[in-house]
């Protein structure tokens, strides 16, 4: 098992350095940025967000401290122009104890927060972070509507933020299924585009020789774990690269971020990381496939041909996962989370509508069983059918090209 | 039959051994019940035309294909990729990263069978020293020219020094110069203890560095010994010229001699020269030369594996 993984870990750094540091990784990582360039150039990119994707902050205060807010929010807002404010909602204070709690966990769509405690001692209780944009904003429309009632005070606005990943109610499972579909949308895409590299993989290493090479000197086994692995590790560059990027459009272009959509039920930052994690369990369960089916190309005119079938396999498996989405405890679903390569796409939909990380281990242990056994099965097949053949000889070479 | 042994009950007498190994691939048998035994610390060559099994045979003793059936133990190991840190292996397709540089090309060969990769850096420029390619040693290896990416890949076989080394048709693509500075390497890692196994289809490059050979034909073993045995498996061959074309003297030739060129070649009787001689000189055939050859291992393989094998070693092209 340790020659293994050293073996492997041989072969992924060849590979790895070999596919970062050539120029066609550059094309590879500006690639998904030329269909938003075609965007930004026909100007839909550029358009402000419309009030209604901007998240609301209910806020319970007195009829009167809440108009000096929305006021100093309109202020500002003309102020900054382009720059979309937060929508805020006002909510009459009731008297009863943890009145914003309550009205949180009821779901009212597109409410994120809930700011109490008036001008004077304002806090927050919701989905959104202390430095988040929606805090920063509210932050600002204390300050202004401060100023503006005569309170010169320069000192910064002292608001806490009480971070929460609220259970579900029952509202807003229907919210959280927009999360849910983003969340599977964006693993299918991930993996449609970044797996069926895989397909073309061994060609090098068989129209290269190298093959004959590697698999004197290391189990077969280990030839695939090392080039799955070098190939995960480069799109999961490549993902870090776009992730960075979209988090600095994020910000000029949406300060509010994430915050517009529904919090997962497992919290964002547990969403991401089950995001990675399902990334490459799903990377890894169709790559070992791939990479056996591609193994059999000689050459990239037979990967296009293999293409095609494998691409609508992904489709047809993406539809299969599809199904969980507003359902999680549905038999239908279960089915589809065991079934091992639909699996993580139906668990990070879990992951968006259903509290709880237990099921999550227990579906990423099962999911790397079925990577460990998919790769078994694909290196022993192409040890059988591609290796057996030996060098062709010199005359039939002749023959064949008379 | 082998025993299914660890390392540790090894005598360390042979490197190699195969108990009749048999491989059928969908459409033939490649491989017809090949048994060897190749001594630690010798060189061996596989002869035999291309197609005959030499290199499905290596490929079954390194493991890079499983036997259909037989057994084979390679420096002790029944799986011969357990002991794949101490073989070497030089296949006939040459199979380099035409993108990698030659040093990071024989580091990464290293690392492959067991080196760190510092250590496999460090060794990969001393050996291109050595064989005066330093000034290579960065350029990317679809740069350098075949004779130099051959010797790149050579060098990455031996780097990890290897107590076995395997050379599937080592001289081929190699022009004489290098093929003679092969040679010496192949003698010079002998003298310090390796084993080499070497296939070949060129005969004379068997016959200059085999102590012992096993020549493959068909997918069966015709012949496995010393070098010395399978000459010896031939009586010794006449070649005479005589000033008379006829007379009492020819009934002293076998019915088998043929004359080339004016030349009678024939096998020595078996009653040996002095009655062979005696006769030729009371029959008045005016001896002009006589030369008894010992025959060369060419005329062993014909013997052996038969015209047709001869003829198609022949037909091979040698570089």
């Amino acid at each position: 098992m340790r020659e293994l993984v050293r073996s492997a870990f041989v072969i992924a750094r060849r590979d790895f350095t070999a596919t970062v540091l050539s120029r066609t990784f550059l094309l590879f990582l500006l690639g998904p940025f030329f269909p938003l360039l075609i965007v930004v150039i026909f100007g839909a990119a550029t358009a402000p967000m419309s009030v209604s994707e901007q998240p609301t902050v209910a806020v319970i205060s007195t009829p009167e401290e809440f108009s000096e807010l929305s006021q100093a929010r309109d202020r500002l807002q003309d102020t900054f122009g382009a720059l979309t404010m937060v929508n805020l909602e006002h909510v009459a204070p009731t008297g009863q104890p943890q009145q914003g709690a309550r009205y949180l966990l009821s779901g009212k769509p597109g409410v994120v927060a809930v700011l109490e405690g008036g001008l004077g001692k304002p806090h927050v209780l919701g989905t959104i972070r202390t430095q988040s944009g929606t805090a920063k904003q509210l932050r600002l429309f204390i300050a202004e509507a401060r100023r503006s009632a005569g309170n010169d005070e320069r000192e910064a606005v002292h608001m806490p933020v009480m971070q929460t990943s609220t259970a579900i109610p029952a509202q807003n499972v229907g919210a959280r299924a927009i999360t849910s579909r983003a969340g599977q949308s964006l693993l299918f895409l991930l993996t449609l585009l970044l797996a069926g590299m895989l397909l073309s993989q061994l060609i090098e290493e068989k129209s290269n020789k190298v093959i004959e090479v590697l698999a004197a000197a290391v189990p077969v086994d280990a030839i695939f774990l090392g080039k799955l692995l070098a190939m995960l590790a480069a799109s999961l560059a490549g993902i870090a690269v776009w992730s960075s990027v979209g988090v600095g459009a994020m910000a000029a272009f949406a300060p509010a971020g994430l915050e517009t959509m529904p919090p997962p039920a497992v919290g964002w930052p547990a969403f991401i990381l089950l995001g990675v994690l399902y990334f490459a369990m799903s990377y890894l369960l169709l790559g070992a496939i791939f990479l056996g089916i591609g193994a059999h190309a000689t050459s990239a005119r037979e990967v296009q041909t293999l293409s095609m079938p494998v691409t609508m396999a992904q489709v047809v498996i993406f539809a299969l996962a599809s199904i969980a989405v507003g359902a999680p405890d549905a038999n239908r679903t279960i089915a589809a989370a065991v079934f091992p390569l639909s699996s993580p796409y139906v668990m990070i939909a879990r992951a968006a509508e259903v509290p709880g990380v237990m099921p999550h281990l227990l579906a990423l242990l099962w999911q790397l069983l079925w990577v460990a056994l998919f790769l078994r099965i694909a290196s022993n097949i192409f040890r059988k059918s591609v290796l057996k053949s030996g060098p062709v000889r010199r005359r039939q070479r002749k023959t064949a090209k008379a | 039959m082998l025993r299914q042994a660890s390392p540790h009950s090894w005598t360390g007498e042979y490197a190699v051994e195969a108990v009749d190994l048999v491989k059928d691939f969908s459409e033939k048998r490649a491989v017809d019940g090949v048994s060897l035994a190749v001594p630690a610390g010798s060189i061996f060559g596989l002869l035999g035309p291309n197609g005959a099994g030499k290199t499905t045979t290596l490929r079954m003793l390194l493991g890079i294909i499983e036997p259909s059936s037989g057994e084979r133990r390679v420096l002790g190991h029944t799986r011969p990729i357990e002991a794949a840190h101490r073989i070497g292996y030089l296949p006939e397709e040459r199979g380099l990263y035409p993108s990698m540089n030659a040093r990071e090309g024989i580091a990464f060969m290293g690392a492959l069978r067991g080196l760190k990769l510092k250590e496999a850096r460090r060794r990969a420029d001393r050996l291109l020293e050595e064989n005066g390619l330093s000034d290579w040693a960065k350029k990317p290896i679809r740069t350098l020219s075949k004779g130099m990416a051959q010797t790149v890949q050579l060098l990455g076989t031996l780097v990890h020094e290897p107590r076995l080394i395997v050379l599937d048709e080592p001289f081929s693509g190699l022009d004489p110069i290098n093929q003679g500075k092969l040679e010496r390497l192949i003698r010079s890692r002998a003298e310090d203890g390796v084993t080499i196994i070497f296939s070949t289809h060129v005969i004379a490059h068997a016959e200059r560095l085999c102590e012992s050979i096993a020549i493959i034909a068909e997918g069966r073993v015709a012949f496995k010994g010393r070098v010395d045995e399978a000459r010896e498996r031939l009586r010794p061959i006449v070649r005479l010229r005589t000033r008379e074309s006829d007379g009492a003297w020819r009934s002293a030739l076998p019915s088998t001699a043929r004359n080339e060129a004016g030349e009678w070649i024939f096998e020595l009787p078996a009653t040996g020269p002095e009655p062979l001689l005696k006769a030729l000189i009371d029959g008045g055939a005016g001896i002009e030369t006589l030369a008894i050859e010992r025959p060369g291992l060419h005329e062993a393989f014909v013997a052996i594996a038969g015209d047709a094998a001869a003829r198609a070693m022949e037909e091979e092209p040698v570089e």
